[in-house]
């Protein structure tokens, strides 16, 4: 534990970023050690949004444990929902229907590509770049009105139940999702246009942040984090749950290692998302969306794991079941918390200004960090 | 070579600014493509989806007649606590006692929307409404009582 104000023995200056900073989403607090203008150390303080969800778990049922899950990783809620429904759905070998499954994994890919486009443009705003917020937000809105329609919300969507999902889709789901996808590949282009090939942006992401292979294993990083160092770590190919087995998608890799490396890693994996749901959308299996379950829900003795795939990388949950009711612990494995490990290794020896270009591409979502 | 690489560069760079610029300079020229929701000016005509989780209430008949029988499943399935269901005993025409609701309290302030309460119900007694704007200067506002004063439960309904 550093003193979070003054100067070290040596000389070198403290400051602080956060836990209200603008440039920060949410609130993250990082203790900087700074010669001159080189970073020495970071040193990430948490705790500030802590909310004992693991806690709290263990006295919900196993319908009810689900809703905590959405405020987590509120960008990819959708998805962490899935994860908890697939882990009972495991643990009582609860057989899901195939329509539930097809309107899941539709539903799990455009929440991602709302989780990235909101990424995309909060990171350039921190680059001092703000029209692209403007520009991704606009398509946002779009997948957040299909949502609102199917979901009932539009970030914590509580739409996913164990044996399958609550309603079924909006009668204008297809057409809506139709119309989005014939737009949205268009607009990925604009966005390589926009931002990607900027001379400022290419200088201030090329050759920022390091991580080497090596390290973003030894970080325990996941998701496009790491596959911008080049590793195949995507739980949808390795791990496959629901129907991603049968749906053909490539994963990205980039071996860049660098902020643009990730940044790459995110605007190509929106095109991948697309076309898995362009799969899908026409061939929507019919049948039941809800398999039928009992009404108090009781998981056999063990110990259960389930991993997904999130916008931001794997999401785990772990859980010891007594046989009642309840879970006896649960444990939540978040990718933000071992991309934000990796942090303090990639600012070493840089300058504070680019601090917020890699904070940028590693995702950050603060409460899912601290749970 | 130094001088021609760095020209080359000079150009590429500007090149790549007015590639960005000409992006921001279309959508300056094209209106339409602008969409901005004039927020509260429209507020007579915004509609929210038919399936917006905005806030639970209970839907009374002509009759001043609700659904709800005061089984508790609701606020069993709550995971917060938002649900506190009062019941009362009530004699009804041949004698008989029968239980009845007195007052189904709703905190609105504990509510997460999950829809478990309405998935729970047995007799489709709630409902979830397509309300947003639920700010108010006291939050013992937010506590209420979805079933109207004198309310009697629908016939037929166990």
């Amino acid at each position: 534990m550093v003193e979070e104000i003054g100067t070290t023995a040596d000389g070198d200056l403290i400051i602080n970023v956060g836990p209200q900073h603008p440039a920060t989403h949410g609130v993250l607090h990082l203790v900087i050690t700074l010669n001159g203008e080189t970073i020495k150390k970071v040193e990430p303080h948490l705790g500030y949004i802590h909310r004992s969800i693991e806690k709290m778990c263990e006295s919900l049922s196993y319908r009810q444990f689900i809703y905590v899950t959405s405020r987590m990783d509120y960008l990819s809620s959708h998805i962490n929902n899935h994860g908890c429904a697939l882990l009972v759905e495991k643990a009582m070998q609860i057989e899901v229907p195939a329509r539930a499954q097809a309107i899941r994994v539709l539903l799990d890919e455009l929440t991602r590509i709302a989780s990235h486009e909101l990424w995309w443009g909060a990171m350039a705003m921190d680059l001092g770049a703000f029209t692209p917020f403007f520009h991704a937000f606009r398509e946002r809105e779009m997948i957040n009105e299909i949502m609102e329609d199917t979901c009932g919300a539009r970030l914590t969507m509580n739409y996913i139940l164990p044996g399958g999902v609550l309603e079924d889709i909006h009668p204008d789901f297809v057409k809506k999702t139709k119309e989005f996808i014939a737009l949205f590949k268009r607009k990925v282009d604009e966005y390589f246009e926009l931002l990607t090939g900027n001379i400022i942006f290419q200088n201030r992401m090329k050759g920022v942040g390091i991580l080497s292979a090596e390290d973003a294993i030894s970080f325990g990083c996941s998701g496009p984090t790491l596959r911008g160092s080049g590793i195949s770590c995507d739980v949808r190919k390795h791990y496959p749950y629901e129907i991603y087995s049968q749906l053909q998608f490539e994963e990205v890799l980039e071996t860049g290692c660098d902020s643009l490396a990730r940044y790459l890693v995110r605007l190509r994996e929106m095109k991948q998302s697309i076309h898995i749901i362009e799969q899908l959308i026409d061939n929507i299996p019919e049948g039941d969306f809800q398999a039928k379950t009992k009404a108090v829900l009781k998981l056999p003795k063990g110990e259960f794991y389930q991993r997904v795939e999130t916008a931001r990388g794997e999401f785990g949950i772990y859980v010891v079941s007594e046989g009642g009711t309840t879970p006896y612990r649960i444990k939540f494995r978040s990718p933000g918390f071992s991309n934000l490990s990796a942090l303090d290794h990639m600012a070493r020896g840089s300058k504070i200004g680019d601090l917020v270009a890699m904070m940028g591409t590693l995702d950050l979502v603060i409460p899912d960090i601290d749970r | 070579m130094f001088i021609v690489n760095y020209i080359k560069e000079v150009f590429g760079a500007l090149k790549s600014l007015a590639v960005g610029l000409r992006r921001t300079m279309f959508y300056f020229t094209h209106h339409k493509e602008i969409i901005t929701e004039q927020y509260p000016d429209n507020r007579a005509t915004l509609k929210m989806s038919d399936r917006f989780k905005g806030e639970v209430v209970m839907p009374h008949d002509e009759k001043n007649e609700h659904r709800c029988t005061g089984c508790t499943a609701c606020e069993v399935a709550c995971p917060n606590g938002t649900i506190k269901i009062i019941t009362k005993f009530e004699v009804n025409a041949e004698g008989k006692k029968k239980k009845a609701i007195d007052k189904f309290v709703y905190h609105l302030e504990l509510c997460t929307m999950c829809n478990l309460c309405i998935t729970a119900c047995p007799s489709d007694a709630i409902k979830m409404a397509q309300t947003f704007e639920h700010s108010v200067f006291d939050r013992s506002h937010l506590t209420k009582v979805l079933n109207k004063p004198d309310s009697k439960i629908m016939e037929g309904v166990e």
